[in-house]
């Protein structure tokens, strides 16, 4: 069963509550919040946000998207992004950045570029891309890679486990092409609802 | 409290310099600062000094039932801590995203990659197992606290000893220090972080950013590799950019830096053990040097002398001409002689009778007009309270920079006058 998330995107909203001293005069702040349901994993989640984990993927994120969105045209503002995972089998954290991408579009809050993210591992000398939950279990290296597709550059990179110099490279590959993979579904996906939704919007 | 704001002239500053490939402190671009491991007393204490950022380390065990899906397995545990010790800006108490940051990069670089043998770690499958904590504080902040962190994690790692113990059966007995001698951990490998930090837009990278450097950067990337050139973490953050190749080329100049970082560390050790085996002194008190001031000694800096001549000359022509020198002295008392006249005092006479008798000598000496006079109001400051009275706007044009031997005899006769004055009354 693959990873699922369901995502929410307040949009844009002028910054008034709470953080008004976090107010960035010439661009837009991007707040996100990253939890996961308790019924995601195998074993019920005690916590599903505020631990050390959930806040370093809030992080990743939060850096994810402002590199990628032009907060420069939103000075004084602040996008809000709450992704949450219903069903955990592995690469969370790319599904997450893959959703919110969708999200961030579907919005029409303009971006660089898309944002795609696929995990790799390395497992038997062979680099694997996408790993399911059973994989990342096993304990080999693991690549998250979120990447802007045109430019091939790289917004992210996070790596665990042990893994030889040597192989960096062919797992990068990997990853980078799993990215290319779903940036073009993505974009097949977003081109279909545009058409769907401006055909009915003419009726 | 709140950190002070970097000022933009500083952040100027230090972006060109990183442009022309100059660092504050004199380093490359590739160059680590200096790297000191000292160790305490106690197994497992130990401060790392990093440049001027100091971390200090210390493992602790104790004995707990293990986590219920990892029953035969040790728990590793780590805490870094950033008090307002190592920087005003960090406020104490409440967590913040750095503090996040730097934990989750240390957990992952050490207990991710397995550093640590936690199987060993185990005594009675299911009930009983080693916890180990590291505990580390940040001292001093100059940057770069996650290189700082995880060598000072792994070198008193690499020197904890834990006590032995012995399971008969279904006793398990646990020795003390002086009954059996404590066991160092089974370490596999150690993992050292390395962090790049990146300019402009990716084009300039610096190895071992200081604090300053930090403040400028656009983001940084870290890379935890171990002398076997196997790769225990990477992390990228900031919001940079990166292209696969940077990652590559970072990648080999992280190997290069461990490998030359594990050798120190290994020096370390042995270094202590020795000096503990010999019976010797060992501990922060021996390993911090006695400060005293002996010599004060300033590093010979090379200084570029190729223009110096043309530069010289430029100045020479361009400059005003010296005022005369009178090398002729006044002995006015056996011990007590003059040269010179010094300037005329401009705060205006009191005396009527007085400025009557300078006004005949004034002329003499208003001819000789050579300075160009400012202004004759100086507005001190704006308020609309202060009033700015010119007693004697004639007077300060009395002040002379130059002077010729004429006026120097009147004035002699003036001071003469004026001490008789002075005397009489």
């Amino acid at each position: 069963p693959p990873s699922q998330a369901a995502l929410s995107q307040h949009g844009l909203s002028l910054q008034m509550r709470g953080s008004r001293s976090k107010t960035l005069h010439d661009r837009a702040l991007v707040n996100c919040q990253y939890s996961m349901a308790t019924f995601s994993t195998g074993e019920r989640k005690r916590r599903p946000h505020g631990d050390r984990k959930s806040n370093e993927m809030t992080q990743h994120l939060k850096q994810t998207f402002e590199a990628a969105i032009l907060t420069q045209l939103y000075p004084r503002s602040q996008i809000d992004i709450y992704v949450q995972i219903l069903q955990a089998d592995g690469g969370n954290y790319c599904a997450c950045v893959n959703a919110a991408t969708l999200a961030v579009i579907d919005a029409g809050i303009p971006m660089r570029d898309y944002v795609c993210a696929s995990s790799a591992g390395f497992i038997e000398d062979t680099p694997l891309a996408d790993l399911n939950y059973v994989e990342e279990a096993a304990g080999g290296p693991q690549v998250a890679l979120a990447l802007l597709p045109k430019s091939d550059q790289i917004a992210l990179l996070e790596m665990n486990s042990r893994l030889h110099e040597d192989h960096l490279e062919s797992v990068i590959e990997a990853a980078s092409k799993a990215c290319k993979d779903v940036y073009a579904v993505l974009d097949q996906v977003v081109r279909e609802h545009l058409q769907e939704v401006t055909t009915l919007l003419g009726e | 409290m709140k950190e002070t704001p970097l000022s933009s002239c500083e952040r100027r500053f230090l972006l060109r310099a990183i442009e022309e490939r100059k660092r504050l402190d004199g380093r490359q671009s590739y160059d680590y600062r200096n790297l000191r491991v000292s160790f305490g007393a106690d197994y497992g204490c130990c401060i790392v000094e990093l440049g001027k950022t100091r971390v200090l380390g210390q493992v602790s065990c104790e004995l707990v039932s293990p986590k219920l899906n990892r029953a035969t397995e040790g728990i590793l545990f780590f805490n870094l801590e950033l008090s307002p010790m190592a920087s005003p800006g960090f406020e104490p108490g409440r967590q913040s995203e750095l503090v996040v940051k730097l934990n989750r990069l240390l957990e992952r670089c050490l207990r991710n990659s397995k550093c640590i043998d936690t199987e060993s770690l185990c005594v009675v499958a299911g009930e009983k197992v080693w916890q180990i904590r590291v505990d580390l504080h940040l001292l001093n902040h100059d940057g770069n606290i996650i290189d700082a962190a995880s060598i000072a994690a792994i070198v008193a790692l690499c020197h904890f000893r834990r006590p032995d113990v012995s399971v008969q059966g279904e006793e398990v007995t646990l020795y003390t220090p002086e009954e059996r001698d404590p066991v160092p951990l089974s370490i596999h490998h150690m993992p050292i972080c390395v962090s790049f930090a990146f300019f402009q837009q990716g084009t300039y990278l610096l190895v071992d950013p200081s604090e300053r450097e930090e403040r400028v950067m656009d983001g940084v990337l870290v890379i935890a590799m171990n002398k076997h050139r196997e790769i225990c973490t990477i992390q990228s953050s900031g919001g940079i950019m990166l292209l696969k190749d940077q990652v590559l080329r970072c990648s080999k100049i992280t190997g290069v830096k461990v490998a030359e970082i594990t050798e120190l560390i290994q020096k370390a050790l042995e270094n202590d053990q020795k000096v503990r085996k010999e019976g010797g002194k060992f501990g922060f008190a021996e390993s911090i040097p006695n400060q005293r001031i002996t010599a004060f000694k300033m590093e010979r800096a090379p200084v570029d002398t190729n223009d110096m001549e043309e530069q010289a000359e430029e100045i020479i022509t361009k400059a005003d001409p010296p005022s005369d020198v009178l090398a002729k002295p006044i002995l006015w008392t056996p011990g007590t002689a003059q040269i010179g006249e010094g300037i005329e005092n401009s705060w205006g006479d009191l005396e009527e009778s007085e400025r009557e008798n300078e006004d005949s000598d004034d002329a003499a000496i208003t001819d000789v007009q050579n300075i160009e006079t400012e202004d004759d109001t100086i507005v001190l400051s704006d308020s609309e309270e202060e009033e700015v009275v010119i007693l004697e706007p004639e007077e300060r044009q009395k002040k002379e920079r130059i002077q010729t031997s004429a006026t120097q005899n009147s004035r002699v006769k003036q001071l003469k006058r004026r001490k008789k004055k002075r005397a009489v009354q």
